[in-house]
């Protein structure tokens, strides 16, 4: 009884915002009545939903309630619509100098869209959503949280569909393949709240790769990013998306992605999560056509109180589906972690192929993880298999490469970067990998940047 | 004169269990010496205590390496003076290649030498890997894959026999290094080590078996039983367990 009152009495609180943002904000960004409309039912939506608490699975072990929505959830008074501001490293090309297109949003304001014209010559969309709303007005309507993220189902997703202050959207045809990497950096200088939307649509036989950079300059106060990523893979179609995360030690972000694969169609997803001080993510994989292949790559490395939970789901919704997910993570000094896997097939949804496992490297007494793998399959003719481990930095190894001359902290960095390694060598091009190895350096060796 | 390994009243403690119980020798580069010896004898001990790994605990006795106190060393610091180890069961580090490895152990020691090194260039480092891989008749495919991951018993062995050829040590303690063996990996393994041998390496060679000393050929053979050499002799001594066995060691030790 006692226990019960306490857990009401700790419920998370909620941010401040009100209906009049949602009118304000859909009227500053000029958006036509379908789309204030629909910002409208996903306020109502919200209104009606509890902050999620931990007497829900998914965010049982996940305690957010150290966020001060009234820091956190403030809007940046006066974004910078002024790319300079980017740390130049985050905008070098992915791969020579050659880029499919770059688009830069500053304190969540386009800030820099270039797109190569031989793309645009395709048909290819590329371009700030809000713009798209205007000049492909169709297909952002008929694809923006219509059938991948759903404003009704989660208080996060409602909020995020209400207000999403910025976003990206690529639309591929049909056969055409973007052969040179598109790149997004949402990068916010200043502290405060933003929420940004990526929005991929590939038709029946495109190709694309996407990589999306979430980053902000170190903080004086909380800032909070509500994000929703959709990812729509056609039949046939090909999608290599990356998403990096590295926000400052004072961002709490709670994000929403799904992609829907259709049939034969391959998703190659990899997810790194190193920066905010609190990440909440659902990570969701629909496979909905016949043959779709879906294949999710997570590494993370969390530090001092920083607390990572990523939630993540295979859904087989079609015979002869295959899915593939390996998380990798580590976990230094007081910081906390939580994967919580979950494969689901429908009845009747015969050769299907489910494999999900997440490996933890704990790396201080003081530092927690937790991973819980989940199936629930309904059909009999599967194969699904899942595993969770933990380890901590083992001497033997370290002692074999030090009895070679390297020095202790050397060997240490080299055995754990050979932890993360073979993650390494799924991320496309050799300037995003060493990027990754940099960053996990940093924390390894603690001097990371940002807190 | 060449460094020298001594090895003074060593005792050790394994999970307070004492392996070693005074220990004395002394091996002086350019000298091959055998360490030979019934199992549980602490042979692997002495090979392990010597490079410092952690989970042996030196109670008594002293190592001295080209007139340093090994026992203030740390492993890194012992590889970078001189001493090597190749490992009776070579650890696996997933993620790491070979090359890597080995690029390493080489930077590390030129760091130590000059802390504005640069390390060694990649084609540099690239062309002296593949020479003495060739001489190891190792594939160079190797370099490229994880240490030790998947590798056979051979393949681990020749690996090993690799990195002392790169890092050039002067004193070598090779535990076991037959083992594990079939005939024509032994060759190629053994042949590697004899390449090596030479005024500025002094070897020790621990083994149950005189097969590999047929190739090395070492000047002294040393007996461990119980924790102690019992019996040290010239490559006769090796040929006489090779027939005779342990039996009149044993014997000899208890009655």
């Amino acid at each position: 009884m006692e226990a019960q009152k306490q857990r009401r009495t700790a419920a998370p609180a909620a941010p401040l915002y009100t209906r009049a943002d949602v009118e304000k904000l859909s009227a500053s960004l000029n958006e036509p009545r379908w789309l204030a409309e629909s910002r409208e039912v996903a306020w109502d939506l919200y209104t009606r939903m509890e902050m999620p608490g931990r007497n829900e699975e998914a965010w049982r072990r996940t305690d957010y309630r150290r966020i001060r929505w009234d820091e956190a959830g403030t809007w940046i008074a006066q974004p910078k619509q002024d790319v300079s501001v980017v740390p130049a490293e985050y905008l070098e090309p992915l791969i020579g100098d050659q880029q499919g297109g770059t688009i830069v949003f500053t304190d969540g304001v386009l800030a820099q869209h270039d797109v190569h014209a031989s793309l645009t010559e395709q048909g290819v969309v590329f371009a700030s959503l809000s713009d798209a709303v205007k000049s492909h007005e169709s297909l952002v309507r008929a694809n923006l949280m219509t059938s991948a993220v759903l404003p009704g189902e989660g208080k996060f997703a409602a909020l995020h569909a209400a207000l999403w202050t910025h976003g990206v959207f690529l639309y591929v045809p049909r056969n055409v393949a973007v052969e040179l990497p598109l790149h997004v950096v949402m990068y916010n200088a200043q502290d405060g709240a933003t929420m940004g939307h990526v929005l991929v649509v590939l038709e029946e036989g495109a190709q694309a790769t996407l990589l999306v950079d979430y980053r902000s300059a170190e903080g004086a106060t909380q800032s909070s990013f509500v994000g929703a990523t959709e990812l729509l893979v056609g039949t046939n179609a090909n999608l290599r998306y990356v998403s990096l995360q590295d926000w400052n030690r004072e961002t709490y972000e709670f994000s929403t992605q799904r992609a829907r694969v259709g049939r034969d169609g391959q998703l190659d997803w990899i997810v790194g999560n190193m920066g905010g001080e609190f990440v909440k993510q659902f990570i969701e994989v629909e496979l909905d056509g016949q043959g779709a292949n879906g294949r999710v790559t997570g590494m993370f490395f969390a530090e001092h109180e920083q607390l990572f939970d990523q939630d993540t789901q295979q859904v087989h919704n079609a015979p002869l589906t295959t899915s593939d997910l390996l998380f990798k993570g580590a976990a230094k000094d007081d910081a906390r972690t939580v994967w919580q896997g979950m494969i689901k097939s429908l009845p009747k949804m015969q050769k299907i192929d489910g494999f999900q496992a997440c490996r933890n490297l704990l790396l201080s007494e003081d530092a927690r993880m937790d991973a819980i793998p989940g199936l629930e399959i309904e059909a009999d003719d599967v194969r699904c298999t899942h595993a969770a481990t933990f380890g901590t930095l083992e001497e033997q190894p370290v002692f074999y490469l030090m009895s070679r001359g390297v020095p202790r902290a050397e060997a240490e960095l080299a055995v754990i970067n050979g932890f993360f390694e073979e993650l390494l060598d799924r991320v496309p091009y050799e300037r995003v990998r060493d990027r990754l190895r940099a960053s996990l350096e940093a924390k390894i060796v603690g001097k990371s940047i940002g807190r | 004169m060449g460094a020298a390994l001594e090895i003074r009243n060593l005792h050790v403690n394994v999970e307070d269990k004492p392996i070693l119980k005074g220990v004395n020798l002394v091996i002086r580069q350019g000298e091959v010496h055998a360490l030979m010896g019934p199992n549980g004898s602490g042979k692997s001990t002495l090979a392990n205590v010597l490079m410092g790994n952690p989970a042996y605990e030196v109670t008594a006795g002293e190592i001295i390496f080209d007139g340093r106190d090994v026992m203030e060393m740390e492993p890194d610091e012992r590889s970078r003076a001189g001493m090597f180890l190749a490992f009776q069961y070579p650890i696996s580090i997933p993620g790491v290649t070979l090359a890597n490895f080995l690029r390493l152990s080489i930077n590390a020691r030129m760091k130590a030498a000059d802390p504005d090194s640069k390390g060694i260039g990649v084609s540099d480092f690239r062309k002296m890997m593949r020479a003495k891989m060739d001489e190891l008749q190792m594939d160079h495919s190797f370099a490229g894959r994880y240490l030790n991951e998947g590798f056979s018993g051979g393949e681990k062995k020749r690996a090993e026999i690799l990195q002392m050829a790169v890092l050039e040590p002067k004193i070598a303690v090779l535990d076991e290094t037959d083992s594990g063996l079939d005939i024509d990996a032994l060759r190629v393994v053994s042949e590697g080590v004899v390449k090596l041998k030479g005024p500025n390496l002094g070897v020790l060679v621990i083994t149950h078996y005189q097969r590999i000393l047929n190739y090395i050929k070492p000047e002294f053979v040393h007996v461990l039983y119980q924790g102690q050499i019992v019996e040290s002799g010239g490559p006769e001594l090796a040929l006489k367990l090779e027939e005779a066995g342990y039996d009149w060691i044993r014997e000899r030790a208890e009655g």
